[in-house]
């Protein structure tokens, strides 16, 4: 090893350091060991630090890598069931997280034996997070949080949650939050499925009552929680959009097929439409690639704000029209059971599951409308609105 | 092929002289005044565009007199020029070289390098490359000598009025026509956008030399109207772009209710949603031109696509500065209305959004009904 550690990496060197693990590594040992060798390599996600599942390359080059161990058949670590964790969860921890949390923490959720949730929600504060009304209180040399999350996509399947709490009432509501990472299997935590639109219960309702967290789960200082959560939401912009696809790779493709292989259902104003949302489609696609390669370039623009309310739009629209394509036919729905899933597949199941599931694109992970707000202001610098809320105690303010 | 979608250190530079020279030479006032003026553009812009600074040859060879650069270096100036709405006849010119090298027409280059306008004598509305293509019905006879003479009209050509020589397709071939010659005439048309005013041309035996026919003048004139489309985007882009900089920047300084108008949700949402397609359409006409310069084999899907997103994305910005600036934005005054008439006049020039979509159909194989 040695002199290797400080070489650049390229994608050449990753490829070899993927053939030299594959070589020590059967493929078809046990996934988890396997699994763990990986992150143990360096080779989870090359651009987190070496010792953490990284080498610290620039993050582009994370596909030779998945890509190398995928055409060698290697197990992975199901992305889908752990969206939250890699996409959340682990950049929040990585940036905030002392040595023994990321050490703890980051490996685990890797590698897929330990599911995050996400508990910012609740029945009184969704757009508005920063008015969560969970409590936690010093309890000796830990934490005691009382209060209710809501929407909590796949807690029903989460070892943690990554927790937004507020530790001082009196203060103005941005400075009395504290983030936490809460023990799902902590006392006193107990998880309600929630029926969505779809029928399934993908969410759910979470009571937190005198939930007992070591000091140890602190993620930031007392009073920083806003600025820790503030990089979860980051991120899960970038998440939610931000795929790497190729082209007709996301659900363009399922209504291109439709209407390749089902020439009975044209019409010509459906033509059109079909052609306006493949433009649509096409575009947002090259503007994710132009934005990883900002990226890798370390030019990261605000560009990453425009990708996931576009990816609402158009997804919400590919969806209709592929429903109305089908006519009658679109329809029929394969079923309501409050199935509990265990992954989520946007482009799943058929159509009417697929145009339902949509619409919460534009409400998860922040509403469309918060999020032109957040370009109005920020990107394009336009003055904020007026506020009723700013100075004023968190306990003093109309709820 | 991956190609990359950003800008290069040398192009932000090029661009930043650009907008430097353009702000000084093409002010709104002046592009204003040489708009309302019967010049069909501004022939100081052009000579220091070309004369000077070499900027109008920068995609042709060094060898025939000019820069060596490719067309993402043209469409990073196309941006700026489309930002400043300049009336020149740069797009046209670029177009025009692009036919030239594919035919190999090396004297020709020489002089536009000079300085000389070139255009296409094609309707600015001919569509996307492609058997749709709308070309003019020009007739071709012989001379007792036996040179070619062409006949017949051409209705609202760009970039034709100062030309000095003009590319023709007629009867499936290319000719180069001398816009002085006798027998052709020029006139020009009150059009809606006065910085890229149109002119139509008559031709009574005009006296034309053949450049190309057959297989290889459809090839050429196939590759300069998937350039010309592709480049065009960029110039939609930077009108876009200032549309939207120069809108917001009125919307923080303009208070009504006793508060800035920018801070209303109504068009802070509104502004918000034209970003996020500008954003886009910066990735589009980036890989656009990328395509073409590279001779990727999606060079014309990547300039449909280009057109059906861009075209309607300037208009839209466009009518947008206007609506948000409200009384001031509808003044004659107010630099927005030269945006509006170019936004719509660039949407229809090289095949409008349906034009393209209608192409898009074959490229991506989604046949019609
Ligand atoms: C499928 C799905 C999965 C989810 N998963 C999770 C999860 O795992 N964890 C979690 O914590 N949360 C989750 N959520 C919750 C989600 O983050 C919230 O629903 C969202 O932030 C909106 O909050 P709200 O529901 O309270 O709506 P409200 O904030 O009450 O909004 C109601 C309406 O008012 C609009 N609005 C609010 N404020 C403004 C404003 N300032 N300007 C203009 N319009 C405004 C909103 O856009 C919306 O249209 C999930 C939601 C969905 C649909």
């Amino acid at each position: 090893m040695g002199a290797s550690a400080t070489e650049p990496v390229t994608a050449e060197s990753l490829r070899e350091r993927v053939d030299g693990f594959l070589a020590g590594h059967d493929t078809a040992q046990d996934r988890l060991e396997f699994l763990r060798a990986r992150f143990d390599a360096g080779l989870a996600w090359v651009h987190y630090p070496a010792g953490l599942g990284g080498l610290g390359a620039p993050r582009v080059l994370q596909p030779v890598v998945d890509q190398r161990f995928a055409a060698a058949g290697a197990p992975d670590n199901s992305p889908r069931r752990i969206g939250i964790g890699l996409g959340m969860a682990a950049p929040t921890i990585l940036r905030h997280g002392t040595a023994e949390q990321r050490a703890r923490f980051l490996r685990p959720l890797w590698t897929a034996e330990e599911v995050w949730c996400q508990l910012f929600s609740e029945p009184g504060a969704g757009s508005d997070l920063a008015g969560v009304a969970t409590r936690a209180v010093r309890d000796g040399d830990g934490w005691l949080v009382d209060g209710q999350k809501v929407w909590t996509s796949m807690a029903h399947q989460a070892r943690w949650g990554i927790l937004l709490a507020r530790t001082d009432p009196a203060a103005p509501k941005h400075a009395g939050l504290t983030y936490f990472l809460c023990d799902m299997h902590a006392p006193g935590v107990e998880v309600r499925p929630l029926r969505q639109a779809t029928g399934e219960a993908e969410f759910n309702e979470v009571f937190l009552s005198g939930v007992r967290l070591d000091d140890g789960l602190r993620l930031g200082a007392v009073g920083e929680g806003w600025a820790v959560a503030r990089t979860t939401l980051m991120n899960e912009r970038v998440a939610i959009g931000g795929a790497a696809l190729p082209r007709e790779g996301g659900m363009i493709g399922v209504l291109a097929r439709t209407w390749r292989t089902r020439p009975e259902l044209r019409t010509p104003a459906l033509h059109d439409e079909v052609l306006r949302l493949w433009v649509r489609a096409e575009a947002l696609r090259l503007t994710g690639i132009r934005l990883r390669q900002q990226l890798a370039a370390g030019e990261p623009g605000p560009e990453g704000s425009a990708m996931k309310l576009a990816f609402a739009a158009l997804t919400q629209q590919i969806s209709g029209t592929e429903v109305e394509l089908l006519g009658a036919e679109g329809l029929r729905h394969d079923h309501w059971r409050a199935d509990r899933p265990e992954e989520l597949d946007l482009t799943g199941r058929g159509p009417t599951y697929r145009w339902l599931r949509a619409k919460g694109n534009s409400i998860e992970g922040g509403t469309s409308e918060v999020l032109r707000n957040i370009v109005a202001e920020r990107v394009l610098g336009l003055p904020a609105e007026p506020r009723t809320d700013t100075g004023v105690a968190w306990k003093d303010l109309p709820r | 092929m991956t190609l990359d979608l950003r800008y290069t250190e040398e192009q932000e530079a090029l661009r930043d002289s650009v907008r430097a020279m353009l702000t000084d030479h093409a002010g709104w006032a002046r592009v204003l005044q040489v708009a309302a003026s019967p010049e069909p553009d501004d022939a100081d812009l052009w000579r220091l565009l070309s004369v000077d600074t070499g900027l109008a040859a920068l995609a042709v060879p060094e060898h025939l007199g000019g820069a060596g650069a490719s067309l993402a270096e043209t469409a990073v100036v196309l941006e700026e020029l489309g930002r400043a709405v300049a009336p020149v006849p740069y797009l046209g010119t670029t177009v025009a070289a692009q036919l030239l090298l594919h035919l190999g027409e090396d004297e020709l280059l020489r002089d536009l390098a000079g300085g000389a306008i070139i255009a296409p004598a094609m309707p600015c509305d001919v569509g996307p490359a492609g058997p749709g293509a709308r070309l003019p019905d020009v007739e071709v006879s012989t001379a007792a000598d036996g040179s070619p003479l062409l006949n017949g009209t051409v209705c609202g050509v760009a970039d034709a009025s100062r030309a000095r020589v003009l590319v023709m397709p007629a009867g499936g071939a290319l000719f180069a026509v001398d816009a002085d010659a006798a027998g052709l005439r020029r006139t020009p048309v009150v059009s809606l956008d006065e910085t890229r005013p149109l002119c139509d041309l008559a031709m009574w035996n005009a006296p034309a030399r053949l450049l190309a026919a057959g297989e290889r003048a459809a090839s050429a004139l196939d590759a300069a109207l998937v350039a010309g489309a592709a480049l065009l985007a960029s110039e939609q882009l930077g009108l876009a772009q200032w549309c939207l900089d120069t809108t917001v920047a009125h919307l923080r300084t303009r208070y009504q209710f006793g508060r800035p108008v920018g801070s209303f949700q109504a068009l802070k949402h509104r502004l918000a949603d034209l970003w996020v397609e500008l954003v886009q359409a910066r990735a589009v006409a980036r890989h656009a031109v990328a395509a073409v310069a590279a001779g990727d084999p999606d060079a014309r899907l990547a300039a449909a696509l280009a057109q059906a997103h861009c075209g309607p994305l300037a208009v839209r910005a466009a009518e947008e500065c206007v609506q948000m600036h409200g009384g001031i934005g509808f003044t004659w005054e107010h630099p927005a209305h030269l945006y509006l008439k170019r936004a719509k006049s660039a949407a229809i020039a090289y095949g409008t959004a349906a034009h393209h979509r209608t192409a898009l159909a074959t490229l991506a194989d989604l046949a019609p009904a």
